[in-house]
């Protein structure tokens, strides 16, 4: 499957009557990895919705590989060959491990198998049979990133994998996000480590109040660090 | 008092329970999956049942036919209503789908009565199932012994396809979290559409069943409904193991009620309802929020 490309112009997005994005525009070319930054209440998750066409109200055009997608529902856009993983995880409490892998459905072939991401994430292995929230934070992260591996989608909305997380937890997902990336696939990622993101982004984009106020591509990283603290209120 | 008495009653109580174990259980179906408060459970009831009296007098088709085909009408009618009437209330409060499903309670009622009046009509028990066996305590007829083994099948298979399918962990996600199922590609509108044909099905057969015992009327389900809301109430309103299994025990419950205390038979199923709701108010088997 040839990998899917993304690009945002002018999207506002609504929850109810509070207008959250004001014109967010950002690209993501086929193969690359880009991550957003910003402050917490940016807008960054809510983009990540409204690319997944989980907020109603939304303007402006999300073109996927050339289609536009803004008046599509959620399944078409995962039909296409989306991903989500929320940042809230989204594991189902009435589901087990295993029905949580396999919920999603698949688009191609392309996709690991359920034995595969079992070797990769081995914790979910031994607790298949358990109830999804059961897990540790650690282990439901393994889970929403696993389960985003069997469907064969090539573009993957990342919301703050590693936010909360220990560090050999934030390891092993980092590993599977560079798995995803050596793959070839495309991914947007909204994360708050920015050491952690730094090392596989391709373009950073930061947001504050609902717009992109930035554009800082992986080359000029080191020189702006300044610039980047201040952008993060760090 | 009579064993015979004692175990006639039992069985009442057992055949009740068959029919609110099924009604129980779409209802808790519907509530679990949609939001909907359906009034008009008793109503697909009736449907099944008249569905299986119309199949019968206009067309000649008999009993096993009406088993079949009057739960998928039932079926069909509900998936019609739930894509033109139904799926405006989702974004509603609980209240606005319960007052839609009243009314339509009433409409279907009121077209039955207009056309068929209120007297009840026969329909008669299929030649295989007639007669029935001498137990030694007591005489069991084969319809009866039928409509609890067939109920028991239909509530135990719905809950092997929620459980243990695929489709039923489409539904539990669906249940659980509508966006998010969405945003995985899977199409819960159309499922939703699928969930309440099923709860309304199982209504449905509910009425074919219940034809040979109680004969077809329109308001046959008009105060079954009340009774299958209270024991969702008990059960839990989206738990489908508690709807079944407080069906069937509430059914013999009242069934008792009527050889020790005659005069509680009708209050029992909310005596308990109210008892439940002081004490664990989610329901027996329902998740405290």
């Amino acid at each position: 499957m040839a990998e899917l490309s993304l690009s945002i112009s002018d999207l506002h997005a609504f929850y109810g009557d509070s207008h959250v994005l004001h014109g967010v525009t950002l690209d993501v070319p086929a193969g690359e990895v880009v991550t957003i930054v910003g402050r917490n209440g940016a807008g960054k998750t809510t983009t990540l919705r409204s690319i997944m066409g989980m907020i109603e109200k939304r303007t402006g055009s999300i073109t996927i590989s050339g289609q536009n997608v803004i008046a599509s529902p959620p399944e078409k856009i995962a039909r296409l060959g989306v991903a989500y993983v929320p940042e809230e995880r989204g594991i189902y409490a009435t589901l087990d491990v295993t029905e949580n892998l396999m919920l999603p459905r698949k688009v191609n072939d392309s996709g690991m198998t359920l034995e595969k991401i079992y070797e990769l994430f081995p914790n979910l292995h031994a607790r298949r049979n358990s109830q999804g929230t059961r897990l540790s934070g650690g282990e439901q992260q393994m889970l929403a990133i696993g389960r985003v591996l069997r469907t064969g989608a090539s573009l993957f909305l990342l919301d703050e994998p590693t936010e909360g997380l220990a560090p050999v937890i934030v390891q092993q997902i980092g590993k599977a996000i560079e798995l995803m990336k050596a793959q070839g696939h495309t991914i947007l990622l909204v994360e708050q480590n920015f050491r952690f993101a730094a090392k596989i982004t391709d373009r950073h984009y930061v947001m504050e109040r609902g717009r992109v106020i930035d554009m800082i591509p992986r080359a000029d990283v080191e020189k702006r660090a300044g610039q980047i603290q201040q952008y993060l209120g760090i | 008092m009579s064993t015979q008495v004692l175990f006639g009653q039992l069985l009442v109580g057992l055949i009740n329970g068959s029919f609110y174990a099924l009604l129980a259980l779409g209802f808790a179906i519907i509530f679990g999956l949609l939001g909907i408060i359906n009034i008009a459970q008793g109503t697909f009831y009736m449907i099944g049942a008249f569905g299986g009296w119309m199949l019968l007098n206009y067309f000649g088709l008999g009993y096993w036919w009406g088993l079949l085909l009057a739960p998928l009408i039932a079926g069909i009618v509900g998936m019609a209503l739930e894509k033109t009437l139904i799926s405006r209330m989702y974004k509603l409060d609980h209240i606005y789908g319960l007052l839609l499903t009243y009314g339509l309670m009433m409409f279907i009622m009121g077209t039955f009565i207009y056309f068929f009046q209120t007297a009840p009509r026969p329909y008669p028990v299929p030649p295989e199932l007639q007669g029935g066996y001498n137990l030694g305590f007591m005489f069991l007829p084969k319809y009866r012994a039928w409509v609890v083994l067939v109920s028991l099948t239909f509530c135990l298979g719905t809950w092997f396809v929620i459980e243990k399918t695929s489709v039923g962990r489409n539904l539990r996600a669906a249940t659980e979290n509508p966006m998010l199922t969405r945003a995985f590609g899977i199409n819960v509108p159309a499922l939703l559409t699928f969930g309440f044909g099923i709860g309304v099905a199982l209504a449905g057969l509910g009425g074919v069943l219940a034809g040979p015992i109680y004969s077809v009327s329109p308001i046959m389900g008009g105060d079954l409904v009340i009774v299958v809301f209270a024991i969702v109430v008990v059960g839990g309103m989206q738990s489908i193991l508690g709807a079944v299994i407080t069906g069937l025990s509430l059914g013999v419950l009242e069934g008792l009620t009527k050889v020790f205390y005659a005069q509680g038979a009708n209050m029992v199923i909310f005596v308990i309802m109210f008892i439940v709701l002081m004490v664990k108010p989610a329901g027996l088997f329902g998740q405290e929020k």
